[in-house]
């Protein structure tokens, strides 16, 4: 449907190869000052997490109780915590288990709720409007966080598992978002053209369904990462997610509860650490939304 | 008018011709159910196709035509398997295709395709015109690696296009041209058989002509047989050897082209030919011209007996009651045939509203 409009805008143009639609797609992202914002936020976190043993100035499990509760200055960039942990290497590693959780959690969600929405739109029939979009719709009749909970608790303590549960709790979106994708595009001429050849259901969705439904789900996808991250910390701070001593922005903030009047440091370095990782991938996937967008095409 | 040719007509078979046809359609039908309700239980159905006989000869251009809705493209869609009919046959080279597995069916796509209407919407946006156009031949194992991006440059250039485009991709073309990628992949297999579901509807009028005329090359290149499905009477008229025209999914008239735009027998044909301006003003002037009152009925809900009666200048309550069937007009002359679903047909030189005979010819 956009791309007609697309095609139709670019008509007027000479043309545009395949790689200045990239180059036409950085052209517009850029033009969002915001989404750059969030794209600069993202690649500092990205940096940090890969970068991470390069960048703590101690190892950030370390306890060194002779030093606990320090402010920041004097002991390290951001204090000490009631442990006497270095607050800054903890946040900086936290930077790796938040990434590394909201990535596996989302990549889950995209691994179950992709094929299961594709095949559902694309099969259409009892599988899709009796099986598939009842178990979605009782799913998602829950608020994602009570349903993560639930099945946190369920499986039991652990990064591992709230991870798994964060992912659950995403494939009702996925599920949702694809299918509507597929069931606009698998009426367009070119996949009874597909058909009229004698193609396979599978290289049609894989070749001609899947590819036109992707823009909507890579904008879902930015913006789910962030709100795993938010996940992640909840858990974590609710003591379902990240152990005590992991590094985990979530269950630093646990930490810094009773220590909130005394050691302000604890509590406000992971949470703005929270809060810049959350506020770069929203701008991130906003930015991305708006430059796919074809209304925004010149 | 001979009761003998009756039956013969009734199911659109014609005895002269019957080894040559490489299509035909029997009684075909399709009824999309309503649903309605939380149960999604079916409360009636669309008659979108609704007893089709047809027979398409080999190597000829048969043009279909009809109002919007009246299942032109259903119809096309019910050929090629890409909705499986209610009820009726379809036959492909004598063999009725519709009880085929996936295999089997696989052999009849390669000699079966089509060519849309959309040229934006019939052309994967995110595939290269390369590879569009190889699919075809790569769903049938057709050559491989290098020897097929030969074959894919040369179907490009057959088309009108230049071999270089292998590499761009659809949203860099016009609708003209990529309607013309439409066609590379559609005779890419070799196929026999071209259906052409309104191909140059949404090209501009300097383009139609080019597109039209590429078809026309291609078909005595190739030996092709085309089903032209068209509103545009005058394009119908350009490139068929025999017209069919459709309402409320069923054939009303089917004939040689000449004889069709010459002596329309059916009441709809009539009107619908009537609608052609004539470059001529005098005979412009002269023209007569009927306009047809209210809309085509809802193909939900269509009018009992003959479906047209509704609208038709010259219905009688016979016509409410009854259903005319598809049948021979006069008598074939040098194996022409013209068919009609008439009680009162149009005869030559009669004005169209002009009652025919109080009684039909044929009374149960």
């Amino acid at each position: 449907m956009s791309e007609a409009v697309t095609a139709e805008g670019s008509q007027t143009q000479t043309i545009r190869p395949r790689e200045r639609r990239l180059a036409g797609f950085w052209r517009r992202f850029k033009r969002n000052r915001l989404a750059l914002v969030g794209l600069v936020i993202v690649g500092i976190m990205l940096l940090t997490a890969a970068l991470a043993p390069l960048i703590a100035p101690s190892d950030p499990q370390a306890q060194d109780y002779a030093l606990t509760l320090q402010p920041p200055g004097v002991g390290g960039l951001m204090g000490t915590d009631s442990l006497g942990g270095d607050v800054f290497s903890r946040v900086v590693f936290g930077a790796r288990i938040s990434l590394i959780s909201s990535l596996i959690s989302v990549g889950i969600a995209l691994l179950i709720g992709v094929p299961v929405g594709l095949t559902a739109g694309y099969f259409r029939g009892i599988w899709d409007e009796w099986i598939v979009m009842r178990v979605v719709d009782s799913l998602q009749a829950f608020p994602f966080l009570i349903l993560a909970l639930v099945i946190a608790a369920i499986l039991g303590g652990g990064l591992g598992y709230a991870m798994i549960a964060i992912g659950i709790g995403f494939i009702p979106a996925f599920v949702r978002i694809t299918r509507a994708q597929v069931l606009t595009v698998r009426s367009l001429d070119y996949v009874d053209a597909a058909r009229a050849i004698g193609t396979g259901h599978v290289g049609i969705m894989l070749r001609h369904v899947l590819p036109n439904s992707l823009p909507p789900l890579l904008v879902q996808t930015t913006l789910a990462v962030g709100y795993a991250i938010i996940a992640e910390a909840t858990l974590s701070f609710l003591g379902l997610g990240a152990e005590p001593g992991q590094p985990s922005w979530g269950s630093m903030l646990f930490q810094a509860q009773s220590y909130l009047t005394t050691a302000w440091w604890m509590a406000f370095f992971p949470g703005m650490a929270i809060f810049f990782a959350v506020l770069g991938f929203n701008l991130l996937g906003d930015g991305v939304r708006e430059a796919l967008d074809p209304r925004t095409y010149d | 008018m001979s009761e003998a040719a009756t039956g013969n007509g009734q199911n659109g078979s014609l005895d002269g011709h019957a080894g040559e046809n490489l299509l035909e359609l029997k009684n075909l039908k399709m009824h999309f159910p309503i649903k309605a309700g939380v149960l999604r239980r079916t409360v009636g159905h669309v008659k979108a196709v609704d007893g089709v006989n047809l027979e398409i000869r080999k190597g000829e251009t048969l043009g279909l035509v009809g109002e919007s809705g009246c299942g032109k493209s259903t119809l096309a869609r019910l050929v090629l398997r890409l909705l499986e009919p209610t009820e009726g046959e379809v036959l492909f080279e004598g063999e009725d295709i519709l009880g085929y597995d996936r295999k089997r069916m696989l052999g009849v796509r390669r000699n079966m395709q089509i060519i849309f209407q959309d040229p934006y919407a019939s052309l994967n946006p995110r595939m290269s015109v390369g590879n569009i156009i190889a699919e075809p031949l790569k769903t049938h194992h057709v050559s491989e690696g290098s020897e097929r991006k030969k074959r894919v440059q040369e179907l490009l250039e057959v088309v009108g296009l230049s071999p270089e485009h292998y590499n761009r991709y659809p949203h860099e073309f016009s609708g003209g041209q990529r309607q013309r990628i439409g066609v590379a992949r559609a005779i890419a297999l070799n196929p026999r058989l071209i259906i052409c579901d309104e191909p140059v509807s949404a090209l501009d009028v300097s383009i139609q002509a080019q597109v039209v005329n590429l078809l026309e090359d291609l078909q005595k290149e190739f030996d092709l047989t085309y089903v032209f499905i068209a509103h545009d009477l005058s394009v119908v008229k350009h490139i068929s050897d025999r017209v069919a025209v459709m309402y409320l999914g069923k054939i009303v008239e089917v004939a040689d082209r000449k004889d069709l735009y010459a002596n329309p027998r059916h009441p709809y044909t009539a009107s619908l030919l009537s609608a052609i301006p004539v470059p001529d003003p005098r005979k412009e002037r002269e023209r007569q011209r009927v306009v047809l009152t209210g809309d085509v009925p809802s193909p939900a809900n269509p009018p009992s007996g003959c479906p047209f009666h509704t609208r038709c200048p010259r219905a009688q309550d016979y016509c409410k009651k009854n259903t005319p069937p598809l049948e021979l007009q006069g008598t074939p002359q040098d194996g022409e045939n013209h068919l009609a679903a008439c009680f009162f047909p149009v005869k030559e030189g009669q004005r169209i509203e002009e009652a025919a005979t109080s009684t039909p010819y044929r009374v149960e």
